[in-house]
């Protein structure tokens, strides 16, 4: 009986909301604003990516308040996990010869495609919170193949916070240098080189280094735990 | 085109479905990062590469990793 009105529930809602969603026709523009960026952004910002464009320049005081959700997120799990003290690492098996340096060949290969991807964010896709999530896919790596290597907290701790204060300062130092918080102050340059989009590079460099900290900070609080 | 983007839709679909089917939750979590490995795909066929990549290194890697985790300190298997 339950299985039935579980089935019957599942099929209501799912009607309503094809036929909510059947009503808006795709990929036709819809508003105004989002036309302004694909024309405009480029111009405006000096960005070649019309969505680093949105999420650090036209939406940037948003992009602020995602890292903080995450900055809140990690500090919780951090606080949780080392409540009651940390025990001490049990022995663990060390990893095969053929595990062991493969990872070690392909970490350093990892972490510069992350820093790639962090650094062009104005020119090609992606961007800081992609970089920094491959990197510490990199670190994730470390952990399951050569378990011994840690990486020092101090230093994870002192790139998430730099990186964090780096892009409150330059957001303060538009509101003194231009007109609002987060303006671009710095000048555009040519779109399409690396050295352009006044202070979205910059931004996008300490978001990088903050996400990657960041989620290689959860990993290995986690690792640790387990 | 249309035949490839169906086809990953459909194991898409076989992933959704074997995750919540699974009784070995080690499995259950493989499935699950398969269907976030062939949405990412389907991200970047819908010309979106930036969601792609944050959806493979989060949604297929790092998700999966942390539930593992988690598994690991809790039971292997669902009564």
């Amino acid at each position: 009986m339950r299985r039935i009105v579980s089935i019957l529930l599942l099929i209501i809602v799912a009607v309503g909301i094809s036929l909510s969603l059947a009503k808006i026709p795709f990929g036709t523009p819809k508003t105004k604003v989002g036309r302004h960026y694909i024309d405009e952004g480029v111009k405006e910002t000096g960005s070649a990516n019309i969505v680093t464009s949105v999420v650090v320049s036209y939406r940037g005081f948003d992009t602020l308040g995602e890292v903080t959700v995450l900055f809140i997120a990690a500090i919780g799990l951090g606080a949780v996990l080392t409540a009651n003290g940390r025990e001490k690492m049990r022995k663990t098996e060390p990893a095969s010869l053929v595990l062991y340096t493969g990872c070690r060949l392909l970490f350093p290969l990892i972490l510069i495609f992350g820093t790639y991807i962090f650094i062009h964010g104005h020119l090609t896709p992606g961007g800081g919170f992609q970089g920094g999530a491959i990197i510490a896919s990199g670190f994730l790596l470390i952990y399951l193949g050569c378990r011994e290597r840690r990486i020092s907290r101090i230093a994870s701790n002192l790139a998430e916070s730099l990186g964090g204060l780096l892009f409150v300062v330059i957001g303060l130092l538009g509101l003194a240098f231009g007109s609002y918080f987060l303006s671009n102050f710095l000048p555009k340059g040519t779109a399409n080189t690396l050295f352009s989009a006044g202070i979205i590079p910059i931004i996008y460099i300490a978001i990088g280094f903050k996400v990657g900290s960041e989620l290689a900070g959860i990993i290995d609080n986690l690792i640790e735990e387990s | 085109m249309i035949l490839v983007v169906s086809f990953l839709v459909f194991l898409m679909l076989v992933g959704a479905v074997a995750a919540s089917i699974f009784r070995d939750l080690i499995s259950a979590v493989i499935a699950a990062a398969l269907v976030s490995l062939i949405a990412s795909i389907l991200f970047y066929f819908l010309q979106a590469p930036d969601v792609a990549m944050a959806e493979a290194s989060i949604g297929a890697a790092l998700t999966a990793a942390i539930f593992i985790i988690a598994i690991r300190r809790t039971k292997r298997y669902e009564e």
